[in-house]
């Protein structure tokens, strides 16, 4: 099998991707180097972007990270395109302006890795208004059909402390189907489910037993987070950001925490950072352990679903001894962490990590030699290395399909440069190459666990406050289910001025209905498992 | 060839004796704050305005707390931030809110102790989720209480709900409800099912279940353990009785009133 490297081994330095673009595009389209952040900024009128994503995208293997609107009163909108590659290439910030009036920009979601863009410019669309010209499929995404046109809730004109009540939802909404056959008919499944699952809707087509292709919709659960963060202090803030996804909640205010520091330049003592990295590992470990649990049961695998769910619990009353909450929230403040972990729970924390690991490792032997189970999982929900690339996928999934893409490995955080683990890849992409990606990156985080605390450093725990200062910064997570993208501007008297935040669950739901297709109806709950992304995370 | 059944009867009996016993075991409830007698005005001032939550509230003989808006972010712990209230263990958390009368929630005896429950997420971040999906777990096992899981809201007696019911959820919301046979209890879980918790009500989601379909018993908590969630259960069925809304300061205390 041929694998792409989506990532390609010649880094671009710094100074070389500046010279790059202002020497092919011959000063029509001018890079400058922010040297001390890392950032090439390349600004673009919109009709040169496309051939600028191009050039990132195909020519020097740049992945497509995140769009961030910035609405500035009077002046116009700012489209700000990310774009990361290993380190020491720098990110790129492709920075697009738009005059007061004009409210549209050619789509690049037809374009190579266009797909990685497509939802952003769907989001975009809807909460800003903005037109993406020649995009095929605006509109009903975010915001669902029974909310008015015209009325975008990320506006400044838009007031979010108004209780905006849009009409009742449509009782007799009808998806649209595309299958047409003799006998083919459409099966919706949720929004509500019969087991403990969130909320989306999946329309299957089927023809009879053989599912031919999934139609999912999501935004069931838009609250509006990153509109409601508008206007609120930092502290108040970082209580939203726990809350995007509640199992994932210390990646995420890590992420918030870091684009705060960023702004504000704070230094985060070494003990701090070594300790974020032992607890967003520990969330990754019962994270993971959740997964499993998600997929045994799906296979209605009895005695491993029982046997996986007592490690979850057990590694959630670990969480709740060492952090207090049982889902990490509280901990993690900007500056460092809210408070210090004694040495007595450090020990304790490593002694149970590395028996939760023995205990994995147990069972993923056992499994490997369960058939039955394995027949579920082999060959089903396959996502192409192609489509990884193309969809910029990112975490497990991604890895699974054989693209090495790890924030901590990227864009080192917190002290991962100092911390020797590797990154677990796999080829086949499909569920059984996700669960095996799971396992591995569940020993590397126990692995990760007991290296940070054989050698944690004396200290402070907090570099404590710095004066407010208003700013914006970009910081990136590898949060369990993969790269996350926090974006933080933040007003003179420290309140946020603009979050925006691209989870996980937003870049790889993006790529589900392509494992979704051709599959046994049977199957479905199994691919839906295999995938294990959160729909709170997804629609924030 | 893998001897799953040998494995499982290595592992033994893993089950909690709750609700028999009392749960010991560390790490099962993040716990909360219980009200506190403070005397200077100034520093119960400070204690309200430490509350992201709005959940301190002021007393004429110290603080109280509101737990339908408590997030158990530990900012008033004691034992975290040096200064503050003393915090509870425990989990028995369930209580009836604050307008319903108790008598008219009362099931019928042709329950026979056993009930079906039906699950929404209704905008929740998934911590609640989580934790429900827990109650299915060896540790808790909510089967051998006479609890289960149902496939169709039409064989449903209780409606679980989390989240602060975003816009797009009020319908399902509704039609789950109305497709449950009568009598029927709904069961609100964590704060942001109950007061819309750090969602709050916004133009996107409602603030809480009660705006859209009737609540019988909350939970309070971000997220409840599960220990709280099977309590809630119990409650339902009349097998333990309610804890309260709100911690007051201790000389109001009644020992029934606190868990």
């Amino acid at each position: 099998m041929t694998v792409l490297e989506p990532l390609p081994d010649e880094r671009a330095l710094p100074a070389q991707i500046v010279d790059l673009c202002n020497s092919r595009w011959r000063g029509e389209i001018v890079a400058r180097l922010d040297d001390g952040a890392g950032i090439c900024r390349i600004e673009s009128r919109p009709e040169q972007l496309p051939q600028l994503w191009e050039w990132l995208g195909r020519d020097i293997g740049y992945a497509f990270a995140t769009l961030i609107v910035e609405e500035s009163p009077g002046t116009g909108t700012l489209l700000l395109y990310v774009f990361y590659k290993d380190a020491p290439s720098p990110w790129v910030y492709v920075e697009v302006r738009l005059d007061l009036h004009a409210r549209a920009v050619p789509s690049v979601s037809g374009l190579v890795n266009g797909p990685s863009a497509d939802w952003h410019e769907r989001e975009v669309e809807d909460l800003f208004g903005l037109t993406f010209e020649g995009h095929p499929r605006l509109g009903e995404f975010v915001l669902h059909e029974d909310w008015p046109d015209g009325v975008n809730p990320m506006r400044r004109s838009f007031d979010a402390r108004q209780r905006f009540a849009p009409p009742e939802p449509n009782a007799k909404w009808q998806p649209p189907t595309i299958v047409v056959a003799p006998g083919s008919f459409a099966m919706p499944i949720g929004p509500v489910f019969s087991d403990f699952a969130e909320s989306a809707h999946f329309l299957l087509e089927t023809v009879g037993e053989d599912v031919i292709h999934t139609i999912p919709r999501f935004f069931y659960k838009y609250r509006g987070m990153e509109k409601i963060a508008e206007g609120q202090a930092v502290d108040r803030v970082l209580l939203l950001a726990e809350r995007f996804s509640g199992t994932s909640a210390f990646a995420h205010a890590m992420g918030f925490c870091q684009a705060v520091e960023a702004i504000l330049g704070i230094e985060v003592p070494p003990r701090a950072r070594a300790l974020r990295m032992a607890i967003a590992e520990l969330e990754r470990l019962r994270h993971h352990a959740g997964a499993i649990t998600g997929i045994c049961n799906s296979t209605a695998l009895a005695v491993a679903t029982s046997q996986t769910a007592l490690i979850e619990e057990d590694l959630l009353r670990l969480s709740c001894e060492i952090a207090r909450h049982r889902y990490l929230f509280g901990l993690v403040s900007p500056g460092g962490l809210s408070y210090d972990l004694s040495d007595e729970l450090c020990r304790h924390l490593a002694e149970a990590v590395a028996g939760v690991a023995v205990r994995l490792g147990g069972l993923d032997q056992m499994l490997r030699y369960s058939s039955s189970f394995l027949d579920r999982l082999e060959e089903v929900g396959i996502i192409s290395t192609e489509v990884a690339v193309s969809y910029g996928l990112v975490g497990p999934i991604a890895r699974a399909s054989g693209i090495k893409r790890d924030i901590r490995k990227l864009r080192p955080y917190a002290a991962y440069d100092a911390i020797d683990f590797s990154v677990p890849i796999e080829q086949e992409g499909d569920g059984y190459a996700r669960l095996r990606v799971l396992f591995r990156e569940a020993e590397q985080s126990a692995s990760i666990i007991r290296q940070v605390l054989m050698s944690l450093p004396e200290g402070e725990i907090s570099a404590g406050r710095a004066a407010w200062r208003a700013g914006g910064a970009l910081a990136a997570v590898e949060a369990p289910l993969g790269a996350a993208f926090h974006w933080v501007r933040l007003h003179e008297d420290g309140t946020v001025a603009r979050y925006r935040v691209t989870p996980p669950s937003f870049t790889n739901w993006h790529g589900f209905h392509l494992a979704a297709e051709n599959f046994a109806f049977q199957d479905f709950p199994i691919i839906l498992a295999s995938f294990g992304l959160s729909n709170a995370e997804c629609d924030r | 060839m893998a001897n799953w059944v040998l494995r499982g009867l290595r592992t033994g009996i893993r089950t909690t004796a709750y609700p028999q016993r009392a749960e010991l075991a560390p790490g099962v409830s993040p716990g909360r704050p219980r009200g506190a007698p403070v005397t200077a005005a100034q520093e119960c001032d400070a204690l309200v305005a430490r509350c992201p939550a709005g959940a301190i509230m002021r007393r004429e003989n110290g603080v109280a707390i509101d737990y339908r808006n408590c997030i158990h972010c530990f900012r008033c712990d004691k034992a975290v931030a040096g200064s503050g209230v003393p915090w509870d263990a425990g989990y028995e958390w369930a209580a009836y809110p604050a307008e319903t009368d108790a008598a008219l929630r009362r099931l019928e005896r042709a329950f026979g102790r056993s009930l079906h429950i039906r699950f929404v997420d209704a905008g929740a971040c998934g911590a609640c989720m989580s934790e429900a999906r827990q109650i299915n777990n060896p540790y808790y096992n909510m089967h051998r209480l006479g609890f289960f899981i149902t496939p169709t809201p039409r064989n449903a007696d209780i409606l679980l709900v989390a989240g602060p019911v975003s816009d797009a959820m009020r319908l399902p919301l509704r039609k789950t409800y109305e497709a449950m046979p009568t009598p029927k209890r709904v069961v609100a879980i964590g704060v942001c099912a109950i007061s819309g918790g750090v969602f709050g009500p916004s133009f996107a989601s409602s603030g809480g279940v009660a705006g859209i379909i009737p609540v019988d018993v909350v939970v309070p908590g971000c997220p409840p353990p599960p220990l709280a969630i099977l309590h809630a259960l119990l409650l339902v069925a009349e097998r333990k009785p309610p804890s309260s809304l709100t911690g007051p300061p201790p000389e109001q205390t009644d020992a029934a009133g606190r868990s």
